[in-house]
C-alpha cells in the first residue's frame, strides 16, 4: 500500500492540516517510507488474536452523573484566542 | 555558597531537616545555576518567585517543625507537558506558547502537596514526540555530560530532554519525565541519570498535555534509585479524575533496600542484542550481567520473540492515538489560531503553523492507519501485534523474576545526526517500546561510560507493579558499578 497524491490530500484534509503543493511529494516520500516499514507487521501472523487496546484491566466503576465542574465561564473562556460576550468566536458558519 | 549541584533528594532532607541549610538557600542556589546554564536551554519557563515563595513557607514547617511532608523544601524541574495552575504550559509547542492552564495536573499537585518547590518548566520535544529534544518549539536542549560541550553538541534524549539536561547539570534536585515510548528511560541514559517508568496506571494522567493515552505514563528522573523512590512515592496513587489510574495500593518504594537478589531469576532476552548495539554498551551490559550473577542471582535466557515488530506496532499506535488527542488543537477555545476565510480554513491553517514538522507528519500517520480502507490493515494489525508483545512478557516472567537489557542501542549523539530520514531517530526507541507496548514498569540505570566518556544506561523491566524489585535491581548496580 502506498500513498499517492491525491491520498495525501485526501489524509491532510481529514487531519485539517493544510499542505502545501510543494511539500506534498517531500511528505509523500515520508509517509511512504514509514508506512514502508511498518508493513513488516503484515508478516505476524495474528490469526485468532485478539486486539489489545489497553494494558489497563482493572474495572471502571460509573461515577454519579452529576456537575462537579468549579470551573466559571470567565476561566473557561481565559485561554480563548477570540472572545466576545462569555462565547467563543469563530468565523461566520450558516449564511 | 554551598555547592548543591550534586545533592541527593535523600540528603537534601536530611540536611534540611537537621538544618544545616534551608529550602532559601538550595533554592536561590538552583536559581543562579539556571541562569549561569541558559546555553543549555533546559527550562522553557522560569518560576522563580513562586519558588521562593515555596521555599519559604517550606523553612517555616522545618523552623517550627511541625507538618514537615516527605519532600518538603526539594526544588525540581516539571516537565512542561504537567499543566500547572497558573503557569504557562507550553508542551515543547508553538500552539500552547501562549497556554496558561487554570488547574494543575495531578502529578504535580501531589508533588507541591508533599513540599516540592517548583523552578521552573523544562524543556521537551514538542508534545513529546522525539528522542533527542530537537523538535521542540523552544530550541535545542544541550547535553551537559558532553565533554566537548559548546563545540560538537550533543543531544540530551528526548522527549524529557529538559529534564534530564537539568538534574545532570544539577540545576535542580530531581526532575519529572513522561514516557510513551521511552522518553524517560532514553535522556536518563544519555544524560547518566536514573530514569523510572512506572507500570502504566500507577500515576495518574490527569492534567497531563496527552499523546498516546493507553501508553502515557510520568515518571521521576534523579541522581539515585533512592531519590526516584521518594519521588514516586509522592507522585504515584488512585486519582478518580483518571480512569485509568490504578487502584492498587501504593506501596513504600523505600522497601526496595530490602530487595534481596540472591536466588532471584534475571532474564536476558536474545532479541535485544540487536544488529547496531553499541559494543561499548554491549560491553557494560555483559558486566552488568556479571554483577547480578556474582550477587546470588540466576542468570536464565529468555526469548521475547515479537520484539522485532515493536516499533513498527508502536508507531502505528501512538501516532493513531496522538491524532485523537490532538484534534483538540483547532485554534478555538485556547491556544495558537491563525485567522482563515472560514472555520474549516482556521483549523487548517492553525495546525500548519501552529505544530512542527514531526508533529504533523505524525498526525498523518495516525490519520491514514485510521482511515476507512486502512484502519484493519494498519490499526487493528497493530493491536493485535501489541497483544503478542504484552504476551511475551507474560510467557518470560514465568520463567524469571526481572529481565536486564541496554535501554539504548547507542550513547548520546551530536545534535543535527537522524534528522533527515524520521525513522532513524525512531529506531532510538527500540529497546524502551516493548515494555511500554505492555505497560511494564522500567527503569534506566547508569552503568558505566563508552570510550568517549559518554554514560551507558542499562534498562530493568518488572512485572507488573512490581516496582520495588525493579528499584531494587537497579539499585545493585548502582552499588556493584564503582562509581
Amino acid at each position: 500500500m502506498s500513498i499517492d497524491n491525491s491520498t495525501v490530500r485526501k489524509v491532510a484534509s481529514l487531519a485539517r492540516i493544510e499542505i502545501e503543493s510543494e511539500e506534498e511529494d517531500q511528505l509523500i516520500n515520508e509517509l511512504n517510507n514509514i508506512l514502508g516499514w511498518v508493513d513488516e507487521l503484515q508478516k505476524v501472523n495474528t490469526q485468532n488474536v485478539e486486539p489489545m487496546l489497553s494494558v489497563f484491566n482493572e474495572s471502571m466503576p460509573m461515577r454519579e452523573d452529576s456537575s462537579e465542574s468549579n470551573y466559571t465561564n470567565e476561566l473557561i473562556l481565559k485561554n480563548s484566542p477570540e472572545k466576545k460576550s462569555g462565547f467563543f468566536v469563530v468565523p461566520k458558519v450558516i449564511e | 555558597m554551598t555547592n548543591f549541584s550534586n545533592l541527593k533528594i535523600s540528603s537534601a532532607i536530611k540536611g534540611l531537616k537537621n538544618k544545616d541549610f534551608t529550602s532559601l538557600e538550595l533554592t536561590e542556589f538552583f536559581i543562579k545555576k539556571i541562569e549561569e546554564n541558559k546555553n543549555l536551554n533546559c527550562f522553557i519557563t522560569n518560576t522563580f518567585d513562586k519558588a521562593i515563595l515555596m521555599a519559604k513557607s517550606s523553612d517555616k514547617k522545618i523552623q517550627r517543625d511541625e507538618n514537615i511532608r516527605e519532600l518538603e523544601g526539594v526544588p525540581i524541574g516539571m516537565k512542561d507537558l504537567f499543566c500547572t495552575d497558573g503557569v504557562r504550559t507550553t508542551a515543547g509547542s508553538k500552539m500552547l506558547e501562549n497556554f496558561i492552564p487554570f488547574y494543575e495536573s495531578t502529578v504535580s499537585n501531589n508533588l507541591w502537596n508533599a513540599g516540592a518547590v517548583m523552578l521552573g518548566k523544562t524543556n521537551m520535544d514538542e508534545f513529546a514526540m522525539g528522542s533527542a529534544n530537537t523538535t521542540s518549539y523552544f530550541g535545542n536542549v544541550l547535553n551537559p555530560l558532553n565533554p566537548n560541550l559548546g563545540t560538537n553538541d550533543l543531544v540530551p534524549g528526548g522527549s524529557s530532554g529538559g529534564s534530564a539536561a537539568a538534574v545532570a547539570s544539577g540545576l535542580c534536585l530531581a526532575s519529572t519525565g513522561s514516557d510513551t515510548g521511552g522518553s524517560i528511560r532514553q535522556p536518563a541514559s544519555f544524560c547518566g541519570l536514573v530514569g523510572l517508568k512506572p507500570t502504566y496506571g500507577r500515576c495518574s494522567r490527569f492534567g497531563m498535555v496527552a499523546f498516546a493515552s493507553s501508553l502515557d505514563q510520568a515518571g521521576p528522573i534523579t541522581h539515585t534509585v533512592e531519590d526516584a523512590a521518594l519521588m514516586l512515592q509522592c507522585m504515584s496513587g488512585f486519582d478518580t479524575k483518571d480512569s485509568t489510574s490504578s487502584k492498587k495500593r501504593t506501596p513504600n518504594y523505600l522497601d526496595f533496600k530490602k530487595f534481596n537478589v540472591r536466588g532471584k531469576k534475571i532474564g536476558i532476552p536474545k532479541e535485544y542484542l540487536i544488529d547496531g548495539l553499541n559494543s561499548d554498551i554491549k560491553k557494560v551490559w555483559d558486566e552488568g550481567i556479571g554483577w547480578f550473577s556474582s550477587s546470588g542471582a540466576k542468570i536464565v535466557d529468555i526469548s521475547l520473540p515479537h520484539t522485532k515488530s515493536a516499533l513498527p506496532t508502536y508507531y502505528i499506535i501512538a501516532p493513531a492515538e496522538a491524532s485523537a488527542n490532538l484534534a483538540r488543537y483547532d485554534g478555538v477555545r485556547y491556544g495558537y489560531r491563525q485567522s482563515g476565510k472560514d472555520l474549516r480554513d482556521l483549523y487548517q491553517k492553525t495546525r500548519r503553523t501552529g505544530f512542527g514538522k514531526e508533529v504533523k507528519r505524525r498526525l498523518m500517520i495516525g490519520t491514514y492507519v485510521l482511515s476507512a480502507g486502512y484502519y484493519d490493515a494498519y490499526y487493528l494489525k497493530a493491536l493485535k501485534v501489541r497483544k503478542l508483545i504484552s504476551k511475551d512478557f507474560e510467557d518470560a516472567f514465568n520463567g524469571c523474576d526481572l529481565i536486564f537489557t541496554p535501554t539504548t542501542p547507542n550513547v548520546a549523539f551530536p545534535i543535527g545526526e537522524k534528522q533527515t530520514d524520521p525513522i532513524e531517530m525512531y529506531l532510538n526507541d527500540v529497546l524502551t517500546v516493548p515494555a511500554s507496548l505492555a505497560g511494564l514498569p522500567a527503569i534506566s540505570i547508569p552503568s558505566g561510560y563508552n570510550k568517549e566518556n559518554l554514560p551507558v544506561g542499562l534498562q530493568i523491566i518488572g512485572k507488573p507493579f512490581d516496582e520495588i524489585s525493579v528499584l531494587g535491581a537497579a539499585n545493585l548496580i548502582e552499588n556493584a558499578r564503582g562509581f
